[in-house]
């Protein structure tokens, strides 16, 4: 049954330091609530617990994209709609691009935010494996500092995050590293739109003289968190792409994910795909 | 309990100020507050598109969007989509290729069509696949309500 509407609260700071204020001054009270794709779905279902919220949807200051030689910036409220219109991040980071386009539909696109993926920490969201192959950092800001830090290892665990009650995600940055790279993102959900994935890889890969030189994987709904496995990248890195390689990586993957039986698929299915898309990735970075 | 918040926006050139809670959800308060019913409720989560609107030029499920994050703006609901007497090309469309059968998620489906045009007016086949992807029909009368949008591009 739906949450008791006059049980919440929802306010609208003037600005980002207003909002930044009112997380300090009260910690762990107050929560931000930004496009309310995911959280209006809980308070539908009687599930959104916590009940004062901070309106930070109408702070623009938080949805700029900008670019510099270096790297790309997001701000935390870049909704998908943004992401996908954006030219360099079309060029140079178009697994993100993809993401964003196979995150709901056009209605949901509109409204869900990149900072919101990652905070709501759902390990089936579609955005973060992008975010992880391609090595982004992510701003945490909160009344009196403001610290970057590496995307990979944000998420300890099941719904779990290195963030303290007075910090709210700011931006996300990516290096501009992508030219010479192979990016695959594949998401595989029960239809096109609208689905939550069963399986989710983004990997970018990059090739010398055969051999590969660098690899980066991630992927979404095979642990309880999104996943960088970084053993299997270590299995693949300096190795020829070919069939004894794939088999390695399936054999490295296995070991490294652990998916499970839940309402969308099942571990055992969920583990046949993840390997097969590994193996795809692979006979495609082959042929890059 | 929170007290109710005085809020005012504007739906379909209309402007109104009233009082509502702010996590209500705006389908309700277009539904119950301003008696327009044209926007339906489907599953309520965001799945189906029923409750779509178009909230400053961009498609939204109202389902979705707790009414104290459209305080200001400018809404449009199915019932603002015909100008006076003269349907839209979209709802005429609609009528003429019978794009609507048991008619709960036509307004959704029509505003993601009005929405699709008004950005781009010669969609291909893909990218009108794609505007209305986030709409279901549990009728499931997707070619009429293809061919009803490709017939309202014609127009």
């Amino acid at each position: 049954m739906r949450g008791y509407v006059p049980k919440y609260q929802l306010i609208t700071p003037a600005s980002l330091d207003e909002a930044l204020a009112i997380l300090a001054d009260e910690p762990g009270v107050w929560k931000p609530f930004a496009g309310g794709t995911d959280l209006m779905v809980l308070l539908e279902s009687g599930n959104l617990h916590h009940h004062n919220y901070i309106n930070i949807w109408p702070l623009t200051e938080l949805r700029q994209i900008e670019v510099s030689p270096q790297h790309i910036t997001l701000g935390a409220l870049t909704a998908y709609t943004d992401i996908q219109a954006n030219p360099i991040l079309r060029s140079e980071f178009p697994m993100l691009c993809q993401a964003a386009s196979e995150t709901g539909g056009l209605a949901i696109q509109n409204r869900g935010t990149i900072g919101g993926n990652i905070v709501n920490a759902s390990p089936a969201a579609d955005s973060p494996p992008a975010l992880l192959a391609y090595d982004a950092q992510i701003e945490l800001t909160s009344r009196s500092s403001s610290r970057w830090i590496p995307y990979q290892g944000f998420h300890t665990g099941y719904k779990k995050m290195q963030m303290g009650a007075d910090e709210l995600l700011t931006r996300i940055r990516m290096s501009r590293k992508t030219a010479n790279c192979y990016h695959y993102y594949r998401k595989v959900g029960t239809r096109k739109a609208q689905a939550i994935s069963k399986v989710c890889l983004a990997a970018v890969g990059s090739t010398l003289d055969q051999r590969i030189t660098d690899v980066r994987i991630a992927f979404g709904s095979v642990a309880p968190i999104v996943i960088r496995c970084l053993r299997t990248e270590d299995a693949l890195r300096g190795k020829t792409p070919g069939n004894q390689t794939t088999q390695l990586a399936r054999e490295t993957l296995v070991n490294e994910i652990a998916p499970i039986d839940d309402i969308r698929s099942t571990a055992s299915y969920r583990l046949r795909v993840a390997t097969n898309l590994l193996a795809d990735f692979l006979e495609q970075l082959q042929l890059h | 309990m929170n007290a109710k918040q005085t809020l005012s926006l504007k739906v379909n050139g209309q402007s109104r100020t009233f009082e509502s809670y702010p996590m209500a959800r705006l389908l309700d308060v277009l539904r119950e507050e301003f008696a327009l019913t044209g926007t339906k409720e489907g599953c309520g989560e965001g799945e189906c598109g029923a409750c779509a609107v178009i909230i400053d030029g961009h498609i939204v499920n109202s389902c979705l969007v707790p009414i104290a994050q459209v305080s200001n703006a400018n809404i449009t609901t199915i019932e603002g989509v015909a100008q006076e007497e003269q349907l839209h090309q979209v709802q005429q469309a609609f009528i003429d290729h019978g794009g609507a059968q048991c008619g709960i998620c036509t307004p959704g489906m029509v505003l993601a069509a009005v929405d699709l045009l008004a950005r781009n007016p010669t969609p291909n086949e893909a990218e009108i696949r794609n505007g209305l992807a986030g709409n279901l029909c549990r009728c499931t009368g997707y070619m009429k309500i293809f061919e009803s949008v490709v017939k309202a591009m014609n127009r």
